[in-house]
Formats: C-alpha cells, sequence, structure tokens
C-alpha cells in the first residue's frame, strides 16, 4: 500500500483531502530497506540532519543522485530528534553569524522545498543579560548582528517583561534581568519533521538510505579513499563524506589523522503539557538554561554540556538541577509543573565551539563536524555548504573560514566566549 | 552524577570537582622548534577515547588537590584513581 502513494503524491491540500475519503493516510514517511549498490558516486556517513541535508543539496544544487546515506542506527533516532528544536542566527562574529543567517534563510523556503511541513514557527528567541557586563555584551552582539543583516533588537527589562507577562524581572533574585536580545526571526522547528521529510524527500530523488549499517573501516589506498567497509559489505564511491556528530574521532582515527573534537553528553528535559503560557524561546548564558514551549505544551528545557567527556548519552543530575532552578526563578509560575523525562544526546565539542566543515588529510574524504550544542539550528545550512565542498572539492565562501587549519594559523572563530554559549 | 573518589578526602559528589580534560602528553620542552601544525596538535588534538579514559580531577570543593582517574566513558564507570606524587602515569605514544 505504501509504495501505491509512495514518491510521486505531493502533500497539498487536495491530496489530503482525497486521502482522507480514500481512507489513506498520504503521511508515507516509510524508508525501504534497499540493499546497498556496489559504486555509488557519493557515500554519505551518518543519516542525520546534517548528512540527509548533504545529500539533498548534492542533488538539488550539484546533480549528484547516485548517493548512499548509511546511517549506524535508524533515521531519527540520534542527535536530529534529541534537540531542543531552536533556530536563530544572532551569531557575534562574521564568520558564523552568516553561516547561521544562510541555514535560516534556508530553513524559510524548506517546507515547500522538500514538501514537508517542518513547522518552521518564528517565535522569537530571547538572549537574557544577568549583570552589567552580560548587558553591555548583549548590546555588542545585538549591533554586530545589524551591521551582518540580521534582525535584532535590544530590549530593556520592561520591554522583555511587556513581551512576556510570566517573566520575573525582580532585581532581588539570583539572576536579575538587565537587558536582553531578541530576534524575531528566531523559532523552533519540529525536529522530527526534519528528519521525516529530508528522508521521504531523499526517496523520491533516489538517494539509498541505509539503516543499521554500520561503518567498520574506510577503504585507504596511497591516501585516497574508494570505499567503506560495513556490516552489509563493501561499498565504493568515488567521494565520501563524514556527518557523524559525537563518532567523528572513530573516523579520523580510521584516516590516520587527528580532530580537536570531544565528545561531550548534552542534557535536555520537558515537562507535562500545560496550556500555551510561553510563545517565544528564551535563554539565558550565564545560567546555561533555555526554555520554549511545544506545540504540544510541554515545556522543553535544555543545558550546557556536561563538563567531562562522555559516550553514554546520559548526564549527570546536577545539571538538571542548576538548569531547572535558573529557570523557576525567571518563570516562578512554572515551579509546580512536573518534569516527565529527561534524556541527553552526544555532542562533537570543538575547541573555539565552532564546527569543521573541510576537505581532510586523506583525498576524497570530506568531514564535517564540530558543531557542539548548535547543530540542529545549522541543519540545511551546513547540507548546503558541505555539498559544495564535496561537489567542487573546495570550500564554499561561507564554510572556509571554518577549516582544519583554522587551529594552526590561530585564526579561531570565538563563539565559546561570545554567542555561542546555550543554544 | 559521577561519585569520584577523591584520594584524600574519600568518595564525594561530581560538583565538588572539577574536570581537567584527558590526561594530556607531556608539553614539548621546545616549542620554537615545533611547526605550526605540530603546536597545533599539542594545544588541540584530543583523543576523545570511548572507553577506558584517563583523565584530570581537581578537588575543588574540597582539598584543592589535583589527582588522576581512569573512567569508562561509555559506562562511567570509575576504575582507578591515581596519586600524582607517588604513581607516574605516562601515556604511550600513539
Amino acid at each position: 500500500m505504501n509504495n501505491k502513494l509512495n514518491t510521486k503524491n505531493s502533500y497539498s491540500i487536495f491530496s489530503i483531502i482525497k486521502g482522507g475519503f480514500n481512507k489513506n493516510s498520504i503521511l508515507d514517511i516509510s524508508i525501504s530497506n534497499k540493499t546497498p549498490k556496489k559504486q555509488y558516486d557519493v557515500i554519505v556517513i551518518g543519516g542525520g540532519g546534517h548528512g540527509m541535508a548533504t545529500a539533498y543539496y548534492l542533488a538539488k544544487n550539484h546533480g549528484i543522485t547516485n548517493i548512499a546515506v548509511v546511517e549506524k542506527g535508524l533515521i531519527g533516532r540520534g542527535n536530529t530528534g534529541r534537540n531542543t528544536q531552536v533556530v536563530r542566527s544572532n551569531y557575534l562574529w562574521t564568520e558564523s553569524s552568516l553561516l547561521y543567517e544562510h541555514s535560516l534563510k534556508l530553513w524559510n523556503n524548506l517546507s515547500q522545498d522538500i514538501n514537508f511541513n517542518v513547522m518552521y514557527t518564528k517565535r522569537g528567541v530571547f538572549s537574557l543579560a544577568h549583570s552589567y557586563q552580560e548587558a553591555r555584551d548583549v548590546a555588542r552582539r545585538v549591533t554586530a548582528n545589524k551591521l551582518n543583516g540580521i534582525d535584532s533588537i535590544y530590549l530593556t527589562p520592561k520591554e522583555i517583561k511587556d513581551y512576556i507577562p510570566i517573566i520575573n524581572i525582580s532585581p532581588k533574585v539570583r539572576y536579575p534581568i538587565f537587558g536582553a536580545s531578541l530576534q524575531k526571526r528566531g523559532g523552533t522547528v519540529h525536529h522530527d519533521a526534519v528528519a521525516w521529510g529530508l528522508a521521504r524527500r531523499l526517496n523520491q530523488i533516489g538517494v539509498d538510505i541505509l539503516q543499521n549499517c554500520e561503518v567498520k573501516n574506510l577503504i585507504i589506498k596511497n591516501n585516497i579513499v574508494n570505499g567503506i567497509e560495513t556490516n552489509k559489505g563493501d561499498i565504493f564511491a568515488s567521494k565520501i563524506a563524514v556527518a557523524v556528530a559525537g563518532s567523528s574521532t572513530r573516523f579520523a582515527e580510521m584516516g590516520k589523522f587527528k580532530l580537536p573534537i570531544e565528545s561531550h553528553p548534552l542534557q535536555a528535559w520537558v515537562s507535562e503539557p500545560i496550556k500555551p503560557i510561553l510563545n517565544p524561546v528564551i535563554m539565558s548564558n550565564a545560567v546555561h538554561a533555555y526554555v520554549s514551549q511545544a506545540e504540544k505544551g510541554e515545556l522543553v528545557i535544555g543545558a550546557g554540556i556536561d563538563k567531562y567527556i562522555g559516550y553514554s548519552q546520559r548526564g549527570s543530575f546536577s545539571v538538571i538541577e542548576n538548569a531547572t532552578s535558573a529557570i523557576i526563578e525567571l518563570f516562578p509560575s512554572f515551579s509546580k509543573v512536573k518534569l516527565l523525562r529527561t534524556w541527553a544526546g552526544l555532542v562533537d565539542v570543538s575547541p573555539d565551539a565552532c564546527p569543521i566543515i573541510d576537505l581532510t588529510p586523506v583525498k576524497n574524504l570530506y568531514i564535517n563536524c564540530g558543531w557542539g550544542t548548535g547543530g540542529f539550528k545549522a541543519t540545511p545550512g551546513s547540507g548546503y555548504v558541505f555539498a559544495h565542498t564535496v561537489a567542487n572539492n573546495e570550500p564554499h565562501v561561507l564554510n572556509e573560514p571554518f577549516s582544519f587549519t583554522r587551529f594552526e594559523s590561530g585564526k579561531l572563530i570565538d563563539e565559546h566566549g561570545a554567542a555561542g554559549v546555550a543554544h | 552524577m559521577l561519585l569520584i573518589k577523591c584520594i584524600f578526602c574519600g568518595e564525594r559528589d561530581e560538583t565538588e570537582f572539577h574536570y581537567g580534560g584527558e590526561l594530556r602528553d607531556k608539553r614539548p620542552l621546545n616549542p620554537n622548534d615545533l611547526s605550526d601544525k605540530e603546536w597545533a596538535e599539542f594545544l588541540y588534538s584530543k583523543r576523545n577515547v570511548n572507553g577506558i579514559h584517563i583523565e584530570q580531577w581537581f578537588h575543588s570543593g574540597g582539598c584543592r588537590q589535583w589527582f588522576n582517574i581512569e573512567r569508562n566513558t561509555f559506562t562511567n564507570e570509575i576504575t582507578n584513581t591515581f596519586n600524582l606524587k607517588k604513581q607516574k602515569i605516562t601515556r604511550e605514544k600513539d
């Protein structure tokens, strides 16, 4: 039945009505279980948002459709389905703000592009300042954003209170509010929809999504990669693009080069669903916490990374406690809300909290990693520039600064101290 | 939450400690002779081990001493604790 409805049906009001009369679900997001071909033009390792977006833009912008996306687990079970859905582009440094802004513009039309509603909601993103110094830093970032053509405004505590009536702006708290930046085009995108929408589109294009296909090794001869060894046999390709987040170091080892990446647990948690009470996304760098309300009504709360490296996809309770207590001080009305569940993802953090999107020392091997805690918002932009890098064997102008060599030249993009702490 | 056994104070909550990263290679004695690539490798490259990991912790909320522990980064099990003064741990060069 799935096949009948499968690829040619695109979503529209008419197809939904027709599907309703036919008692068929048109929501076909089945990913067929394909057996791998022997040879592809490009293999993308990693079936997360970034990997699938890379395959999508390779097809869309560069005309390459003989692609396999290789995923160790199942689509939508990794970090793409574990993040807190926030998208924004108000970064301090020009290099990162341009990259994230490009991504935000792509989010704007992504639902039309892939014919799947990813529910981009421009609910606004607030970044709070809790001291005089932080207020100055936020004001500086707002100015930098404006110079880069990104919408950003500075708000006083009273203006914040007008916008969010339930927020506590009392000066007599541990973290008083001194001001905030607001990016109105920032907001949320439904992460599961991104995973399923991209997978469905790739299926239509004819890209092979190989699930439960674990890469054991790279096949490298004379420093040129030409395939991968997997649990489903050897698969060959002219180019191999790696977008595996927390597992990046493993692939660097296979290619015998070194990465400045560390994998940390990053936690998030949700409350029981409550009636709509909080429209925008509220972030606070000083307390390492952020909160938004999902469409279903849960409060989604996130924190910074756990300090130690870890592959367990579990974090420490103290992180949850710290962030939640700060959120409750900001929103006293949340104090009686119960938490439903917590979870952790595995994030790849680089020394300057900025990604590495570049060629590698191995010929025909490309890597996209180091997104740390802020990768989800960049999904389409990352795929766009990475596809360009793979197709042309040289970086796109937007990801040129995000090279390997920046650690040798010292030209780091220091978002750690600027804007990129909480996401 | 990790329960870390400080070699001086005994078992304490992770929140009393500061994580100091993986046990590093010795700082090169001749930084001026290194190429930018070698120096960047010393400064930034990480082993990022999935499994047994030797790392540095600082008991900032207690005795304020540094020590090393051996922890499995996948299971979070702490298998060994080292006193820096008494034991010399050398990481094999890769």
